[in-house]
């Protein structure tokens, strides 16, 4: 049960309601799923002849139904508590038919002989839709479509708000539009640049100086978006999902106004629905924010190349942002209030900001912005920025022809009529609180994505949170979306991936003593002869030493690291220790034996590699000692 | 830091002491034998382990010894190749192998870049010639940096370091002889043979030594090798053929059989097509039958068309055999310790805990029969091997699940059984295969094709379908490769990698997603995000 006697704090009643309050309401939410899922709902009990009649009754009918047998349940005695207070029926049968309490054995051989329940048994689905998914972005598509698949009949509304500067896209949501496909493709950029410097050296003749054109960039990005757009319509047509470009907003139980661009109106109604609305950049609520600055929103397909830019923030949006504008050459200054990339191990953080001041980011540490004012108009303009230290009494000014803000993301859960059905949110963050299942509080309403209170903003987990929801919920699946170990790379100038825990978190968890950190310094080979720095790439692992040495957190900090990450991230779905990871053998080339000077060896080599040797040649370092070069 | 400074001022001492040369520590100064017979003679050999060959295997083994306190020796010495090249310590992989390898192909690799970069807003003008001379010699500097680096290495952790051509004279003596013929015996508890391969000359066809070069040669020559025809369908010859039309070469393949014998056969084809749409020209089914040098220089190689009988000919500047490679055991006088080897193969017959025939005498790497011929194996190999000789651990090393990349210009990563090996060992119905095409998200802006990126795995069909290989075909292989082959290790299920969640946008997160098995007959393009 819930509470331990010694810890109890307060009389209990007898019997079974040790039930917390929250308990209580996850049970009443799963009783109510049970309901609203079967068209034939029987609470019963194993060995009870009256239950055994029903069943036999609505066998000889050929109606399909489903049981749950109190008897034979862990939490049974509580399920008749929350069904009684459901019901007003503490006995068993207790039977629903559509949706509607029958009652006991006895009336529901009433309501056969009167022809009630034959006339309720008919009653058809009276929704239009079976689902209905509000946002289209990668976790709302990966959910309608699979539950189309499952043969339902499927409806997405999604619909783009433009921005304050008026930017608006087309389907797909953020990570097509605006996130993950643009950043990546404006990183390749920034990287290609780089590669032209590195060529030089390696044989490559030419003497101009490369500039880089902004909107030739821009063009080609926004025309693989444009393709990507068209090919998600597409999709949704062939697997006969029904798309509306309207915005969608609940008006009543089960029902759905959806506007359009027009601003007509039309209601729908749906079985169930999932909210998959995403989120978007915040505003700093300064003199001049919404009017002069963007967002990562604005900034994909701004027409004009931005200029000497102020990034606003240090979240993995505004380093990013700012890593390849300085990569394509532009003048750029990150400004941070606290620490870089909250939630992130810091340590690797810190040599994330490091690199990129090194390669010429500028960083205004401990600052925010209290004003932006126009001082010249064009593409771009030209803007003054004032801001103020968060230590002293501190003021500075700075121009910059851009002025872009990454401080954070806003649930875009406000305006969409949850409070008409009664779904709840987080007041303070907006986003919604679901179970295990990602079902809100309103049981046919779920919820998926960046919406989620307390779950990863990342593609990919949405994608399989949204399939794995049109399995269970179409598909007889009972399998879960598990948000353990999710990998992830932050594309800075150095990329750096991540799955598992960081270093603060772990120690938080399991406590230093139990820890050990493995760590490494390399220089990948093909930096060597590029001339790029030494000492720089970098890369630790943190095992539990009290099971079995595994692997709770990987951290890595050099090219390529999304595509090193993936692969560690699955050996740590198979649970990796530090023994199997020592007995793995690396890839070529790499000899991790170029070592200089130091005893340890930080020598060049191809990085999965190197890592892969980290046991070998630093396990007699000391716990998160990080002085190991001489 | 440190390492480049480190670099910079060993470039400078190396004018000091000469290239490669290094004086021997020990006392062969005399005319005649001196040194380990005596004491040899009074039961107490000179060292606790002597490992002959400085490549990746022997001195790793050498190092961790002289770690756990043991007396350690090291004899190498490069044989100049038929053309004279020589090289440093370090052996086949530092010198001419992986190092050089993979170099010379980010350089095409770049070439590739520069070619993409105008699609990405760099004005970058259309032709880039390509500077041979100013690559091979960053290249050479950066080898000779290594060379030292492993110098440095033995002298710190005091290993004994004999710069000579080494045979057996009984089963603890070895023969030591300099460049200069001075000879040192030298007498060992243990004895660890290193001594690798060497490239194989297809002597019995006319003109192929005089006029050929080899792998031990191409990352030395100091200028352009021309137009080249390169002779093999190994990973070598494949390689060399890739980065040479990367650099804007004209380069042709002559393949007598198959390409990447060993390899899965669906990929090796697949990296040849993506070759040959960029440039590379094939001739498959042909055999050389001489190669002659003709007045202006030139090479002009005839050749056989296996199938028609028919005959080609056209003229190179340079020709590479890369046609497979010897164990360099011949003059090693195995049979005077009583080391026995495979008469054909000429390598060396191990067991399990790298014993050669006579107990206390072992093999590693290239040179020991049945062994995968890898840099991070052999390392693996003699580190454990150490070990166990100085009673540290039992560990045996496992050559199962060796992930290895191909660093064509589409790379291929691999680890565990190839499809075929696969149905070999378990039978087609009782294998799935789950595959895709895919393609790289820069791809798309620098418009390039991405015909060739495909991935597949092999699980054995019953649940939880473990994962018996995995093969990958695109953009750093090697990277997105080593963590799946730790996943393996761990004995990954097709479910597990399936539930890992992929990292977006990467090449990699396309292995999370194999949903469509052979099979099916489905169509496995990936479509969409």
């Amino acid at each position: 049960m819930s509470s331990l006697p010694g810890r109890r704090t307060r009389h209990s009643p007898p019997g079974p309601s040790h039930l917390s309050s929250e308990a209580r309401e996850e049970l009443r939410r799963r009783l109510q799923g049970l309901i609203e899922d079967n068209r034939v709902m029987i609470f019963s009990k194993s060995y009870c002849p009256h239950s055994k009649r029903v069943k036999e009754l609505f066998s000889s009918l050929g109606v399909e139904y489903n049981t749950l047998e109190l008897d034979q349940v862990d939490d049974g005695a509580n399920v008749q508590e929350v069904l009684s207070e459901i019901t007003n029926q503490r006995t068993v049968p207790n039977i629903f038919v559509n949706k509607v309490h029958m009652g006991g054995c006895d009336r529901t051989f009433k309501a056969h002989q009167s022809g009630l329940l034959q006339k309720l048994l008919q009653k058809e689905s009276t929704y239009d839709y079976d689902l209905i998914v509000i946002g289209g972005g990668s976790g709302g598509l990966a959910c309608a479509q699979e539950a189309a698949i499952l043969g339902k009949k499927v409806m997405v509304l999604d619909f783009v708000v433009p921005t304050p500067q008026g930017t608006s896209w087309g389907l797909g949501g953020t990570c097509v539009n605006v996130g993950c496909i643009p950043k990546k493709l404006m990183h390749q950029a920034a990287l290609l640049g780089q590669a032209l410097r590195d060529s030089r050296k390696f044989g490559w003749e030419y003497n101009q100086q490369v500039k880089h054109n902004w909107e030739i960039m821009t063009e080609a990005i926004q025309n693989h978006i444009g393709s990507l757009n068209w090919s998600y319509g597409l999709s949704l047509k062939e697997k006969s999902v029904t798309y509306a470009n309207s915005y969608g907003e609940f008006v009543e139980h089960h029902k759905i106004k959806a506007t359009n661009r027009k601003g007509q109106e039309t209601y729908y109604t749906a079985a169930k629905f999932v909210i998959a609305t995403g989120a978007r950049p915040r505003y700093l609520e300064i003199q001049g924010d919404k009017e002069y600055c963007i967002t990562s929103d604005d900034l994909f397909s701004l027409p004009y190349c931005p200029g000497k830019t102020l990034v606003v923030g240090a979240s993995y949006v505004a380093l990013e942002c700012a890593g390849f504008l300085a990569g394509v050459g532009l003048d750029v200054t990150v400004m941070v209030r606290s620490i870089l990339l909250r939630g992130f191990d810091q340590e690797m953080a810190e040599k994330v900001g490091s690199y990129m001041e090194q390669h010429g980011v500028k960083f205004l540490r401990k600052f925010v912005p209290v004003m932006v004012q126009k001082l010249e108009k064009g593409s771009p303009g030209k803007l003054k920025v004032v801001a103020k230290s968060t230590q002293e009494p501190e003021t500075i000014e700075g121009v910059y022809n851009t002025v872009l803000l990454a401080i954070g993301r806003e649930s875009s859960t406000r305006k969409i009529g949850l409070e008409k059905i009664g779904v709840k949110i987080s007041e303070k963050s907006g986003k919604i609180p679901v179970n295990d299942i990602e079902q809100t509080n309103v049981p046919y309403v779920y919820a998926v994505g960046d919406v989620l209170d307390g779950k990863l903003e990342l593609t990919p987990v949405a994608i399989q949170a949204g399939k794995l929801l049109a399995r269970r919920l179409f598909g007889g699946s009972s399998e879960k979306c598990n948000y353990i170990n999710v990998p992830t790379t932050v594309f800075t100038p150095l990329e750096y991936g991540c799955c598992g825990l960081s270093e603060e978190k772990a120690i938080e968890i399991y406590k230093k003593e139990n820890l050990e950190v493995y760590h490494t310094l390399f220089w990948p080979l093909e930096w060597t002869i590029a001339g790029r720095e030494n000492n720089t790439c970098y890369a630790k692992i943190i095992c539990n030493k009290v099971d079995n040495n595994r692997v709770i957190g990987f951290h890595i900090l050099g090219p390529n690291a999304g595509e090193v990450t993936q692969g560690f991230a699955a050996a740590m779905k198979c649970g990796i220790t530090k023994q199997l990871l020592d007995d793995t053998i690396g890839i070529h080339p790499t000899c991790g034996i170029h070592h200089f000077g130091d005893n340890e060896g930080i020598g060049p080599g191809h990085h999965p590699e190197r890592l892969l040797r980290l046991g070998l040649l630093l396990s007699s370092l000391p716990v998160c000692s990080h002085s190991f070069q001489t | 830091m440190a390492a480049t400074a480190a670099t910079a001022v060993l470039a400078a001492l190396r004018g000091f002491f000469g290239r490669f040369r290094w004086r021997p520590q020990a006392p062969a100064l005399a005319g005649g034998v001196r040194g380990a017979a005596r004491s040899a003679a009074a039961g107490r050999p000179d060292y606790d382990l002597l490992v002959i060959g400085g490549g990746s295997g022997g001195l790793a083994c050498a190092k961790e010894a002289a770690q756990l306190g043991k007396k350690v020796a090291v004899v190498d010495y490069v044989e100049p190749s038929p053309r004279g090249t020589r090289w440093g310590l370090g052996g086949t992989c530092v010198n001419v192998g992986c190092i050089p390898k993979k170099l010379m192909h980010h350089a095409a690799l770049l070439g590739a870049m520069i070619h993409d970069a105008p699609h990405y807003g760099w004005g970058v003008p259309q032709q880039v010639p390509h500077d041979w001379s100013k690559m091979a010699e960053a290249v050479q500097n950066y080898v000779k940096s290594l060379n030292w680096g492993h110098r440095v290495q033995l002298q710190e952790r005091k290993v004994s370091y004999f710069n000579m051509k080494a045979s057996f004279v009984d089963e603890h003596v070895v023969r030591g002889v300099t460049k200069g013929g001075k000879e040192t015996l030298l007498s060992a508890k243990h004895i660890v043979i290193a001594t690798g391969g060497r490239p194989r000359y297809p002597t019995e066809i006319e003109g192929a030594l005089e006029h050929g070069i080899t792998s031990d040669d191409i990352f030395w020559l100091k200028e352009s090798p021309g137009k080249t025809l390169v002779v093999g369908g190994s990973y070598v010859a494949l390689e060399c053929a890739g980065f040479l039309t990367g650099l804007g070469l004209d380069t042709t393949v002559m393949i007598r059989s198959i390409p990447l014998r060993g390899f899965d056969q669906q990929m090796s084809a697949l990296v040849t097509d993506y070759m040959a749409s960029h440039g590379t020209r094939f001739l498959r089914g042909c055999t050389v039958m001489s190669v002659k040098r003709l007045p202006d220089s030139q090479l002009q190689v005839t050749w056989k068309e296996l199938a028609s009988g028919g005959e080609g000919t056209d003229t190179f500047n340079t020709v590479l055999w890369a046609v497979g490679r010897v164990a360099e055991t011949r003059n090693l006088d195995l049979e005077k310790a009583g080391v026995d080897i495979n008469p054909k193969s000429k390598k060396i017959l191990v067991d399990a805990r790298e014993a050669t025939s006579v107990p206390h005498i072992y093999a590693i790497g290239d040179t020991a029969e049945g062994r995968p011929e890898l840099t991070p194996t052999a390392i693996m190999a003699g580190r454990l091997l150490a070990q166990r000789l100085c009673g540290q651990s039992k560990d045996l090393m496992d050559y199962d699940n060796v992930p290895t990349t191909v660093f064509t210009p589409l790379e291929y990563g691999c680890v565990g059984l190839s499809e075929e090996e696969a149905v070999a060992r378990h039978g087609a119905d009782h294998v799935e295969v789950y595959h895709a095409y895919y393609k790289p998200l820069e791809f798309t802006v620098a418009e390039r094709d991405a015909s060739q990126c495909y991935i597949k795995m092999v699980c054995l069909r019953k649940p939880p379908k473990p994962v018996l290989g995995l093969h990958f075909l695109g953009p750093n292989a090697g990277e997105v490769t080593q963590g799946f082959a730790l996943g393996i290790k761990c004995g990954a299920s097709y479910a597990q990698v399936m539930r890992t969640v992929g990292i977006h946008p990467t090449c990699a997160e396309e292995v999370t997603k194999l949903r469509i098995t052979k099979r099916s007959g489905m169509d496995p393009t990936v479509t969409g995000c």
